[in-house]
């Protein structure tokens, strides 16, 4: 719009402000500027009288008193006395805890059925249209909701597995499904069990070289290495030799049916709630990360798959060499911004009592303490960093896999 | 080259005209939100909540989500329950119309944010009477119309028979209430662990209850007494002795409005005094025609100008009784031990019984 | 040579043979089902897998569904009817209908309103929906919202008449200057349907019962009705938001640009619930004293931004998307910013966002069931509120959540078929 001849110049009229696009834009930026002051001093006078008024004021002191309340799900050390900054990272954690956990089983589910829904198998990929359709299709506080009635209504209780003569026996001696939630054995380490897991950490870096060494010899040479059988080699063979070595150092901690007359004892518990909202935000973000997976598979042109196949590559081949990866540029895009919904979503823990940071700061410190206005700025302070830290690794990943045009 | 942009024309007109109509119909949708914003904002609150009270024509009452006994609709969606009757009271006082009033449901979180920001005038919502909420949080409690205490619910297979055998139980507790810090506490005193399960509301908390995902629950004696009676077998179900604080519960209104503050604070006493008075919904009209007893006649306004004082009519306070009846009868027909709830009157008991009740005098 | 081979050779078919059927495996039923249900053995399991799977959902649920008690008036009637048997008590639903559907506190002599408003709302929708359609019917839909909003909320007849006549004015007003400057045209429009009101103000004071429906507040709205009044309204007005928030984000005043951008990317970066946290909680703090909005209107404000910010996303798509000759093309013509806007650029992108909005207002549908959790009693909170905590129907889960998935999946997947259906119309271009 300023590629329109300039006027003449001459002497400034106050109308050329209005009327003279080199003026224009300053004076409608000016006005919003104004605008934008004045909504701003005019709220926070409000603020200000209200507070006033009420005798409130705004202040984080509270972050440093005891909560007084005690939360059920925690990875750090947490009690009552603890204070309400302490109760707000517990949230932190447990709302990056779900959110991690749920991500990572969305893309499985959503990798799995996008895939499948394109299959030749008309029964497998009507099924996974209905899921996709189902899910996509009802609200997500729905499904959470619905997903913990199940495991509230279906599992049994924990008693049943308590006492010399349980209803019902722990599965393998180790693992128990309760409606309060799934109790899985915890490793405990013994003197030396600290070298069996760096041996493993060493092997799963020495697979990797490995891996990489091979193909880089496939690309240079052609020889083609075996890799399935030496890598799984690799990985396990050091660790289970150092294991029986050093004299089994790692042992498992098991449920334990008799210690308590209330809950098992031992092992790692997962809250059903926890689980109510892992599922739920698994199941109902891989619906749409099929569809994601869909498109993206269905944006490589059919010349490609062609191609590959009048190579003569397997059709699995087709898919690991040929499609996927020409598909992940344009699945991963969307794939990150899912990965962000279900950071958002997951603030709907507070439908089932999973204690994330909307629960505790948003919910349990905002009522104890009355601070609602630092509660709920703190609160949105939060998910937005996570936000834009987000998107600036999505931005990042764009400007890295994105054509190169020349 | 002149056909192409005869093409272009027509391409473009028909979509022109359809952009201008849809923009109107956008301008005119935000227009209409607008309109409904002039519409449906009330006036200001700062006149006194009495005089918006009388403008608006209904009483607006915070009340919970649901607890029956205490405030729960009825398959009409008609409000009842022991609470809900203090609302009417002072609708019938204020307005001269038990039924005009607007229950505000509200949750644990949301009771105190609604009353502050005059979204309700006044909260009848079980509500326990604290130093901070009456001081730091700027509110003012009317009186206390149930004496209640905050005991446990536990299966009666079980075979507990005490809160200190509860070592290592998972615990049902409704959020955003004082019960979570009491719980905190008293397993802290007692040097045993739990794990708390915290719920929004009492429906749920019933259902993770009864599906044995918790094996306590916890809130006051009344509500629990309340949510027992609505199990399939109540006698499943056992309350454990041990009553772990004090919880009076009472209509609470905004700090600063004393007039308001009065005439709920008065209706409640009205209703109290008339069943120490024996004044009851059956015997009021009689007894509104005078009587021998000074107070029944300053009470029910055939003697003195008490009810000029709050800026009320004289009979407001035989509306408040004829409402749903007086305390007692309240009680009786609500949570009494005639109903599934069988709550007896106990510390609820008038102070001549032996029990804490006790308004002052009406002169 | 010829003849040697002729005699060396036992037998020679001189008629062709009458052209054979092609084996059974390779026909009809029996090839479809080779090739899409046991194709190999991987895919003969995953049929099998599949089918025992759908097996066991049918087992579970047909029972259940088609034993289903549909007439008794609490829980306990319902089991004695079922008797141990497997079977739904779906009688909660005929009793709670209404309760479901206008929530509890709507009078209910007065259903009949929004379901009229309902059904008006189809015949309101449709000419936007389809474009085939006369032209002439988006007129109803123009005065489509002044009708509801009589419907729903009630009262004199005359408070949306003297909304209609403002917009009237203010459309005339518009219509006289917009040629001169688009600015001046809308500018002076607002001001004229101001005015209006505010002498239709004193109209509708003087005749309040005028043609009026018993007047009904918004804090009694609920059940069903909730979830589409909020949907509805919000996906309405966070269009026009939606789009000043895109050209504004496209513009080139910094400050008008930064603007726009911090609040799209603020409002997109935290979940609806911390702001209908703010609405339910934090908003009344910055509102002069004394101002007390109802929470349904802080609601659909906080709402409507949050729809607008994705939306506003949506079309900066469909903008980016528009080639550069268009804009070049706008200017060349001697169109002003507003004219080019307006003629040129909006309506292609915006045909271009199409199936995004749609995305986003799905999205957005489902979203309304958030309002539970503060306490409002939209579909979800009339179930897990008043229904589920009365003694009448404690226990009776699955019904309940089942019908509520139904009619959120009804709706939400009938507008993204619609929606593909139309990229389908709209894919002009290419083919």
């Amino acid at each position: 719009m300023t590629t329109l001849t300039d006027p003449p110049q001459g002497s400034f009229k106050v109308s050329m402000l209005l009327n003279d696009t080199r003026y224009r834009s300053y004076t409608f930026q000016f006005i919003a500027l104004i605008l934008l002051i004045a909504a701003f001093a005019y709220l926070g006078s409000n603020l200000a009288y209200n507070l006033a008024e009420a005798g409130l004021n705004i202040s984080y002191g509270f972050l440093g008193e005891p909560a007084g309340y005690d939360i059920n799900q925690r990875l750090i050390e947490y009690t009552s006395q603890s204070s309400h900054w302490d109760a707000t990272i517990v949230g932190v954690l447990n709302t990056l805890l779900v959110a991690f956990l749920a991500c990572v089983t969305a893309t499985i589910l959503g990798v799995i059925a996008g895939v499948l829904r394109l299959s030749n198998n008309w029964l497998i990929s009507k099924l996974m249209s209905i899921y996709v359709e189902a899910f996509r299709n009802v609200p997500v506080l729905i499904w959470i909701i619905i997903i913990f009635t199940v495991i509230t209504a279906v599992l049994p209780g924990a008693r049943a597995y308590l006492g010399e003569d349980p209803d019902v026996d722990l599965t393998l001696g180790m693992f128990a499904f309760t409606n309060r939630g799934i109790y899985i054995p915890a490793p405990v380490l013994g003197s030396g069990g600290m070298a069996v897991v760096v041996i493993l950490l060493a092997s799963i870096m020495a697979m990797f070289a490995y891996r990489s060494y091979a193909k880089k010899l496939l690309f240079n040479t052609g020889r083609l290495l075996p890799m399935a059988w030496p890598s799984v080699a690799i990985l396990i063979l050091p660790a289970v030799i150092a294991f029986y070595v050093l004299g089994q150092p790692i042992t498992l901690d098991t449920p334990d049916p008799l210690a308590n007359r209330f809950n098992l004892r031992g092992g790692i518990q997962i809250g059903a709630p926890l689980i109510a909202l892992w599922f739920a935000l698994a199941i109902y973000t891989g619906a749409f990360i099929a569809e994601n997976v869909r498109a993206g598979i269905q944006a490589v042109s059919k010349g490609q798959t062609e191609a590959a196949a009048s190579l003569g590559l397997r059709p699995n081949r087709v898919m690991n060499l040929v499609v996927l990866p020409q598909a992940l540029r344009v699945i991963i895009p969307p794939l990150i911004s899912q990965y962000l919904n279900i950071t958002k979503n997951s603030s709907l823990a507070i439908a089932v009592g999973y204690a994330d940071i909307t629960a505790t700061l948003g919910g349990i410190t905002l009522n104890q303490t009355g601070r609602a206005i630092e509660s709920v700025l703190l609160l949105m302070l939060f998910y937005l960093v996570i936000s834009l830290s987000i998107s600036t690794v999505m931005n990042l990943y764009n400007r890295a896999v994105s054509l190169k045009e020349r | 080259m002149a056909m192409h942009t005869d093409h272009k024309r027509s391409d473009e007109l028909p979509d022109v005209r359809v952009d201008n109509q849809e923009e109107v119909k956008m301008k005119k949708t935000v227009f209409l939100g607008a309109l409904t914003i002039a519409g449906l904002a009330a006036g200001a609150a700062a006149a006194g909540t009495l005089d918006d009270v009388k403008a608006r024509g209904t009483l607006n009452c915070g009340v919970t989500t649901g607890l029956v006994g205490f405030a729960a609709p009825d398959s009409n969606g008609e409000w009842n329950g022991f609470d809900v009757s203090v609302c009417r009271a002072v609708a019938a006082a204020a307005l001269g119309d038990p039924t005009a009033v607007e229950f505000v449901p509200t949750t644990g979180k949301t009771r105190f944010t609604a009353l502050a920001s005059g979204e309700i005038d006044m909260l009848a919502r079980n509500t326990t009477w604290t130093f901070s909420r009456d001081v730091d949080l700027k509110f003012e409690f009317v009186g206390i119309n149930y004496y209640d205490g905050q005991g446990f619910m536990v299966p009666r297979d079980l075979g507990v028979s005490s809160a200190k055998e509860l070592d290592g139980a998972t615990v049902c507790i409704q959020t955003g209430t004082t019960t979570e810090l009491n719980l905190a506490d008293f397993f802290r005193a007692n040097n045993i662990s739990y794990e708390p399960v915290p719920i929004e509301t009492n429906a749920e908390a019933q259902q993770q209850y009864l599906a044995g995902a918790c094996d306590v629950y916890t809130t006051d004696a009344s509500g629990l007494a309340a949510t027992r009676a609505t199990f399939e077998n109540p006698g499943d179900h056992v309350l454990l002795p041990e009553i772990i604080s004090k919880e009076p519960l009472g209509p609470l209104v905004r700090h600063g409005d004393n007039e308001w503050a009065d005439i709920v604070r008065w209706t409640l006493n009205a209703l109290i005094t008339a069943e120490e008075l024996g004044v009851t919904s059956t015997n009021i009209a009689e007894l509104a025609a005078g009587t021998n007893n000074p107070e029944i006649n300053r009470l029910l306004g055939t003697e003195g100008t008490l009810g000029e004082m709050l800026g009320l009519d004289a009979e407001w306070s035989k509306r408040a009784i004829m409402s749903g009846g007086n305390y007692g009868e309240i009680f009786a027909k609500h949570i009494g031990e005639s109903t599934p709830i069988g709550l007896a009157r106990g510390l609820n008991a008038q102070w001549t019984d032996g029990g804490l009740l006790y308004s002052p005098p009406f002169r | 040579m010829s003849d040697t081979h002729a005699h060396s050779v036992a037998y020679v078919r001189e008629t062709q043979l009458p052209q054979q059927p092609p084996p059974t495996i390779e026909t009809g039923a029996v090839k479809w089902v080779r090739q899409n249900l046991f194709n190999g053995p991987w895919g003969s399991l995953l049929t099998l897998v599949s089918l025992y799977v759908i097996y066991l959902i049918l087992a579970g649920s047909l029972p259940w569904l088609l034993n289903g008690v549909w007439t008794t008036s609490n829980i306990r009637e319902c089991r004695e009817v079922l008797d141990g048997a497997t079977g739904g008590c779906f009688s909660v639903l005929s009793e709670r209908w209404n309760q479901l559907l206008f929530g509890i506190a709507y009078p209910s002599d007065q259903y009949w309103r929004p379901t009229v408003a309902f059904v008006l709302l189809i015949a309101a929708l449709a000419p936007v929906l389809f474009m085939h359609l006369p032209r002439k019917l988006l007129i109803f839909t123009g005065l489509y919202p002044f009708i509801a909003f009589w419907l729903i909320w009630g009262g004199t007849i005359m408070v949306p008449i003297v909304a209609l006549i403002g917009v009237g004015v203010g459309y005339a007003v518009y219509n006289r200057y917009v040629a001169d400057s688009f600015a001046m045209g809308f500018f002076g429009g607002v001001a004229a349907a101001m005015v209006t009101w505010w002498l239709g103000g004193f109209v509708i004071g003087a005749m309040p019962g005028f043609i009026a429906l018993e007047a009904v507040p918004s804090r009694d709205m609920g059940g069903f009705m909730l979830n589409m009044i909020l949907g509805v309204v919000c996906v309405s007005l966070s269009l026009p938001l939606g789009i000043m928030l895109a050209l504004g984000r496209q513009s080139s005043m910094p400050i008008i640009k930064w603007i726009c951008v911090v609040f799209i990317e603020f409002i997109r970066g935290v979940p609806l619930i911390t702001l209908l946290f703010v609405a339910n909680v934090v908003l009344a703090y910055f509102l002069p004293p004394g101002t007390n909005f109802d929470l349904i209107l802080r609601v659909i404000i906080m709402i409507t931004m949050f729809a607008a910010a994705y939306i506003a996303e949506v079309i900066r798509g469909g903008l980016a998307a528009l080639p550069r000759g268009q804009y070049e093309a706008a200017d060349s013509l001697g169109l002003d910013y507003a004219q080019s806007m307006r003629l040129i650029i909006l309506p292609q992108a915006l045909k271009i966002s199409i199936p995004g909005i749609v995305n986003v207002a799905v999205g957005l549908f489902k979203d309304t069931t958030l309002v539970s959790v503060i306490s409002m009693f939209d579909l979800v909170g009339m179930i897990r509120g008043p229904i589920l905590a009365s003694t009448d129907w404690n226990g009776v889960y699955w019904e309940l959540w089942l019908f509520a998935s139904m009619l959120f999946f009804v709706v939400c997947y009938g507008i993204s078929q619609y929606s593909q259906w139309l990229e389908r119309q709209l894919a002009t271009d290419h083919r």
